[in-house]
């Protein structure tokens, strides 16, 4: 009988040893000698780290304190999980890229470091960009990266389809979802896959804003409180969508397997940024911004922020190489990848020199307007749980003989008690 | 222990002069010889079980860095979540589809190879192979197969059959990740049978025979009791795996279509790790546990009324 108390008594007190540092998480004054920094990051693009690497390396030249700076890339899909459960398990990094649907979430639970004072000539930030970062006048990320979807187009596959490009409607002033569906339609029955939206996958439904919001559809209203999936507008831009996935085959189905960038596909809606993906790209292509909607032209943002974690022990450190990998000169360097929030780098001309990928229709159409004019991807406290729970309400509507407005009302049924009300 | 040294204490000649007795070095080797696993127990099995319950009771926010005791709240949540009754249903459905299609399969297989025929080896080999496969490179395999336009609906459209979207189906869904851990596992259960098989002694089914009963009455009445140790292990061993499949639903549906594929594992995953209320995942990892342990005693109590050799 000795034994197994003597083990419950030690297994207590190793539970009691662990829980005392386990929900805390403060980690152990920082070491002496150069601080190594990590920072957690959703891109593998080679040209992309190569470039963090660049400016990691130049900032440490004047900065013997700081040791190795590590760039942490974290599958995109499961980006926000995977970042959270480092932090719980006591291994958060010094800084992390942030997506815009979970800064709700790390802004609004204090999770971060205050920024304004640290960020060079932080006034020169457009407000459009700041916004979501914001609290109380406090800036807690650094929006590097304010990338306004546009439609990636293989113009390869639509000229063979007999079909004018996007950016021939575009001139005639009929670049609208239409004359898109038209396209897709005429590359679908070649064979080929129509339209795509990237990361969607009847999954990811935030992506559907950048074709709602042509509709003047909302998930949600602009103070969060109520659903809006299924008021008129909404309705009528699924029903739009239901019928080019189910009817035309314009759009690739559910559980159908595409890649743009191999050139199987004729359009895809992304992000700027991806345009790195197509450096060795086999056939043309020309990036096109989205097609207007039944309520005129609009574009949508999505946006990342850096922020610094106060869990961090290296935080003041780690700060300070913040301020250094965002001004202005790494800014416009960045900018080659990722669109800018400062305005003095917004003008096609600047940007020209720092986006080898892309010519001056593109920058002016796509990314400029777009940043001045784009709305930004649902975001909301609590997201996850949202997208999770949205995700399963919709998932109904991928189906040939869907009820669109019964099931977005299956939604907001869902929905409008997370929302808080 | 006690009792060991009640009797070294009897005999007051040997207490003080010799204090390793026997008996007590015998019983320290053993002590030392199981500490390892022991030790392993406590820090990796005793302690994380301790540490599940105690972070129930607690409401941890890892983004504020809050921590704070909260009772039974999480446990009067998951009572009112509207979410588990669906959870709970496909959990059932897939746990007991996947026993009874794995134990099936598994004994029809192994009965099968049992037959002293030519090539038995390869098949052997062939129905076993899969569980030396790494699960989520299995399961990626299958994700491509069963997308709509992928390897089984191109199968099936040899044979002239319109195929379902199997991942994007409610019933198909469930049943996919179903035969799809089966088809990996199975190879497992018929070896244990296989092996169980073999033990039986031919000359039963002979004396048998020459009393006139037939292939299933041979089977029933021979082969099932004579193997019947071996259902049961297979059966809690397939229980308790069916109630922690997590990778294959991750990977093929993230619980969907709707929550169709939602099982309890996962669904406490995405409330701990996505939607970051650890506190309510550790209550629901806590009804997991009751759950194992609830139909595993059950099954080991049911054995005396069906398990051969067992006193």
């Amino acid at each position: 009988m000795k034994a197994p108390g003597k083990l419950a008594a030690l297994t207590l007190a190793a539970l009691l040893a662990v829980t005392a540092c386990g929900g805390g998480g403060d980690a152990a004054p920082a070491a002496q000698g150069p601080q190594p920094l990590r920072m957690s990051i959703w891109t593998s693009n080679e040209a992309h780290l190569k470039l963090f690497n660049e400016i990691a390396a130049e900032y440490r030249k004047s900065h013997p304190q700081v040791g190795e700076i590590t760039f942490d890339p974290i599958p995109f899909e499961n980006y926000t999980t995977t970042l959270t459960t480092q932090i719980a398990g006591g291994n958060a990094p010094d800084l992390a890229w942030i997506l815009e649907n979970s800064a709700p979430d790390f802004v609004g639970s204090g999770a971060l470091v205050p920024l304004k004072s640290k960020v060079e000539n932080a006034g020169e930030l457009v407000p459009a960009a700041t916004r979501l970062w914001e609290r109380d006048g406090e800036l807690y990320a650094y929006p590097f990266s304010t990338s306004p979807f546009g439609v990636f187009v293989n113009t390869d596959l639509v000229k063979a389809a007999g079909q004018k490009t996007p950016r021939e409607l575009i001139k005639a002033g009929q670049w609208d979802w239409e004359h898109a569906n038209e396209i897709n339609k005429a590359v679908a029955a070649k064979g080929e896959n129509g339209l795509t939206i990237l990361n969607f996958d009847y999954k990811a439904w935030d992506n559907l804003a950048t074709v709602w919001q042509g509709w003047g559809a909302r998930a949600w209203s602009e103070d969060g409180g109520t659903c809006q999936f299924n008021a008129p507008e909404m309705v009528e831009a699924m029903t739009f969508m239901h019928k080019a996935v189910f009817t035309d085959k314009s759009m690739p189905g559910p559980g159908t397997a595409v890649d743009f960038f191999s050139g199987d596909t004729a359009m895809a809606v992304a992000q700027i940024s991806r345009a790195a993906m197509l450096e060795d790209a086999t056939f043309k292509w020309d990036l096109v911004p989205l097609p207007a909607g039944p309520k005129g032209e609009y574009a949508v943002i999505g946006q990342a922020g850096i922020g610094v974690l106060k869990k961090s022990p290296k935080a003041e450190l780690a700060t300070d190489f913040l301020a250094y990998f965002t001004n202005a000169a790494n800014s416009a360097k960045l900018a080659a990848y990722f669109p800018p929030a400062r305005g003095s780098l917004l003008t096609a001309d600047t940007m020209a020199k720092t986006s080898p990928m892309l010519d001056g229709d593109q920058l002016q159409d796509v990314v400029i307007d777009g940043i001045e004019k784009g709305v930004v991807k649902p975001s909301h406290t609590g997201q996850a749980e949202l997208a999770q729970t949205v995700r399963a309400a919709l998932d109904p509507l991928w189906k040939p003989d869907a009820d669109v407005k019964a099931v977005l009302d299956g939604v907001c049924a869902k929905i409008q008690p997370l929302l808080g009300g | 222990m006690t009792d060991l040294g009640d009797r070294v204490a009897e005999r007051p000649a040997t207490r003080h002069r010799h204090f390793w007795t026997i008996p007590r070095r015998d019983a320290l080797v053993g002590y030392l010889l199981v500490s390892p696993q022991l030790v392993g127990s406590a820090l990796f099995v005793l302690l994380p079980l301790g540490l599940v319950v105690y972070y129930s009771l607690q409401e941890w926010n890892v983004l504020a860095g809050t921590f704070e005791f909260v009772g039974g709240d999480n446990y009067a949540k998951l009572l009112a979540d509207p979410n588990m009754g669906q959870v709970l249903t496909s959990t059932a459905l897939f746990s007991v589809g996947l026993v009874v299609l794995n134990l099936a399969l598994a004994l029809a297989l192994a009965i099968l190879l049992d037959q002293r025929l030519r090539g038995t080896t390869l098949f052997r080999t062939l129905f076993f192979s899969p569980v030396l496969v790494s699960l989520v490179a299995w399961t990626i395999v299958w994700q491509f197969l069963l997308q709509q336009d992928g390897g089984v609906n191109g199968l099936l459209g040899v044979a002239g059959v319109d195929g379902p979207n199997w991942l994007r189906g409610e019933t198909t869904a469930l049943l996919s990740v179903v035969v799809v851990q089966v088809v990996k596992n199975v190879g497992l259960n018929m070896v244990l049978f296989l092996a169980a098989l073999q033990g039986v002694p031919r000359q039963l089914y002979e004396a048998a025979q020459l009393d006139g009963a037939g292939a299933w009455t041979r089977f029933l009445r021979i082969t099932v009791p004579l193997i019947s140790p071996t259902i049961l292990l297979t059966s809690i061993i397939t229980v308790v795996g069916s109630l922690q499949v997590f990778a294959q639903i991750a990977v093929l549906t993230q619980g969907g279509p709707g929550m169709s594929t939602t099982v309890l594992v996962y669904y406490l995953y995405q409330q701990a790790f996505q939607f970051r209320h650890l506190g309510y995942g550790a209550t629901l990892s806590v009804l997991l546990f009751l759950i194992v342990a609830a139909l595993t005693l059950l099954q080991w109590r049911l054995r005396r009324k069906w398990v051969f050799h067992e006193s």
